[in-house]
């Protein structure tokens, strides 16, 4: 062991920098690959489920089928086979640089993401403008493909995708000023530190509008349904990324599931308080695994992705100008009303309190009346 | 009153919710998926899959060359030669079915006057090569000959509704 402690020492500085970094984001973005890969799967077996069929089961390990855990390596072993046309009078250099641009910036983002009280790759005090940043470049992969797919259909798809993203960024955005003023720091470990407390200190109640609005822009922002007009596979075919086949697609593919589980990251770190146990503050906080720690923050990660899958099997698809009208005329003057009344909250506290009062008497109403009342049963429809 | 309800239900996305209601229930309902190899759907004793030519109890085939089959096929996948045999009856020298071009209609079977031709509930076979979907009369016949249990168990049960 001491043997090890001295060979490190001996290394210079900036090489021992180097590698405690790249150690870390190795233990990020590992782990976050593989979690890409199975939620293709699960959103497979749960769109599945709701359908009451069960999804693929077929493809395993050495034999035994397990669930069809091993799908996702299969598709992606038969993706690398495939050939990467490259379509003629597309720019080459553009055509392969856009998947790995959508792709990239869903990972970088991961560099401010605080797991747990101790582990950050990257703690810097403007992390969530790192992250606005981030978000925002992964734009350009989509208007790069269109563009160097050289052809009309790709560059239609890609302006659609792109007026689509750009806009609801707006509202994201000043969904995630709303949260700094509230936390009072752009650093996202301060963020997270900022709603200790229980299931009350965290931002979704007093925020609840925003954290609606921020959840909703961002499954707009990943392309997702009910939002997935660029894509909407019973209209149109791929939008900007029709001319792309074998790896290249595979990585657009992947890109996509990294901004939702990124999303949903981003979600549970701002408005649900992150690796903060909900029991914080009571007695059962002192039990083994009711305390703060990662695990609470993947809980609520797989909630939100959960949550993703679960609209895709529920919800029709928009129409591309209800999605402008939602994102423009809904979203961002709620936003603003609501940053007003954040500000007020934050310089009264009083305010805050009945802010917080409100929002969980109308989630916990709602809930109940959704549960135990809701809409009349609809004829005609056969419940197997 | 009425529009507060209607402000919140809108802002609290109570139809939405509604929606998911629905389908989160049906994510616990029974599955109605068939493991297919595995298990299967029971099958009608009208199925029409491959087809066989059938013989008597005592192996004369049943086949008279009557060519009402070849008449009424409607995608023209039977071709039938005859002659006269030794002992002076009237039996095909040629009795072929294109499978590629059948459409599995049945008429041949319901124009048999003699219940030769039949369409079994055999449908899991291929083909590999060209021509392995090319029924003579030799390969038709050796399909009755294996079948013809099954074959017989499947026209008594569905002759009382003929």
């Amino acid at each position: 062991m001491e043997f090890f402690t001295d060979m490190w020492m001996a290394l210079p500085e900036g090489l021992r920098a180097v590698l405690a970094a790249s150690t870390k984001i190795m233990m990020v973005v590992g782990p976050l690959m593989l979690a890409v890969a199975y939620v293709t799967l699960a959103e497979r077996k749960i769109i599945g489920r709701i359908q009451v069929r069960i999804g693929p089961n077929r493809v395993g390990f050495f034999g035994h089928s397990l669930w069809g855990l091993g799908q996702p390596i299969a598709d992606a072993v038969k993706l690398l086979f495939k050939e990467i046309v490259l379509p003629s009078g597309a720019n080459r250099v553009l055509f392969l640089i856009a998947p790995m641009l959508s792709l990239g910036p869903a990972l970088a983002a991961w560099a401010v993401l605080p797991l747990n009280a101790e582990f950050v790759i990257a703690d810097i005090n403007a992390g969530l403008l790192y992250i606005l940043a981030m978000t925002s470049i992964g734009v350009y992969g989509v208007i790069v493909a269109g563009w160097a797919s050289n052809s009309k259909y790709a560059f239609l798809g890609a302006m659609r995708s792109a007026a689509q993203i750009v806009s609801y960024e707006i509202a994201m955005g000043f969904a995630l000023v709303v949260v700094l003023m509230a936390a009072g720091s752009l650093n996202i470990r301060d963020i997270v530190l900022a709603q200790e407390g229980g299931v009350l200190g965290w931002f979704w109640a007093p925020l609840l509008p925003m954290f609606l609005v921020y959840f909703i822009s961002g499954v707009a922002e990943t392309n997702r349904a009910p939002f997935d007009v660029a894509e909407g596979e019973s209209e149109i075919v791929a939008g900007f990324h029709v001319d792309y086949s074998g790896m290249a697609f595979a990585v657009f593919f992947l890109a996509e599931y990294a901004n939702m589980i990124l999303i949903a990251a981003l979600a549970a770190i701002l408005f649900l308080g992150g690796w903060l146990s909900p029991f914080e503050g009571t007695a059962l906080a002192s039990l083994p695994l009711l305390g703060n720690g990662i695990h609470w923050l993947l809980l609520k990660i797989a909630l939100f992705v959960f949550l993703y899958l679960w609209f895709r099997a529920t919800f029709p698809r928009y129409r591309y100008d209800q999605i402008m009208r939602l994102g423009w005329k809904v979203f961002i003057p709620v936003t603003l009303v609501w940053l007003v009344v954040v500000g007020v909250a934050v310089m009264y506290p009083p305010l805050w309190d009945w802010l917080t009062g409100f929002g969980l008497l109308a989630v916990a109403l709602t809930l109940l009346l959704v549960v135990f009342r809701g809409a009349v049963k609809p004829s005609g429809v056969i419940m197997p | 009153m009425n529009g507060f309800r209607h402000f919140f239900k809108s802002f609290m996305l109570w139809e939405l919710l509604v929606g998911m209601r629905l389908t989160g229930r049906y994510l616990f309902k029974r599955k109605v998926t068939v493991q297919y190899p595995e298990e299967k759907t029971p099958m009608s004793p009208r199925f029409r899959g491959l087809h066989a030519l059938r013989r008597y109890p005592n192996g004369e085939e049943r086949c008279i060359a009557c060519k009402l089959c070849e008449a009424v096929c409607p995608a023209l996948a039977i071709t039938i030669d005859s002659e006269v045999r030794e002992d002076g009856s009237r039996r095909t020298t040629r009795y072929d079915i294109d499978l590629v071009k059948c459409i599995f209609c049945g008429f041949c079977e319901e124009s048999c006057p003699v219940d030769s031709i039949v369409e079994t509930r055999i449908h899991e076979y291929h083909g590999e090569k060209r021509g392995d979907l090319y029924m003579t009369k030799e390969k038709l016949l050796a399909v009755g000959d294996k079948w013809e249990a099954q074959i017989a168990a499947d026209r008594a049960e569905d002759a009382r509704y003929r």
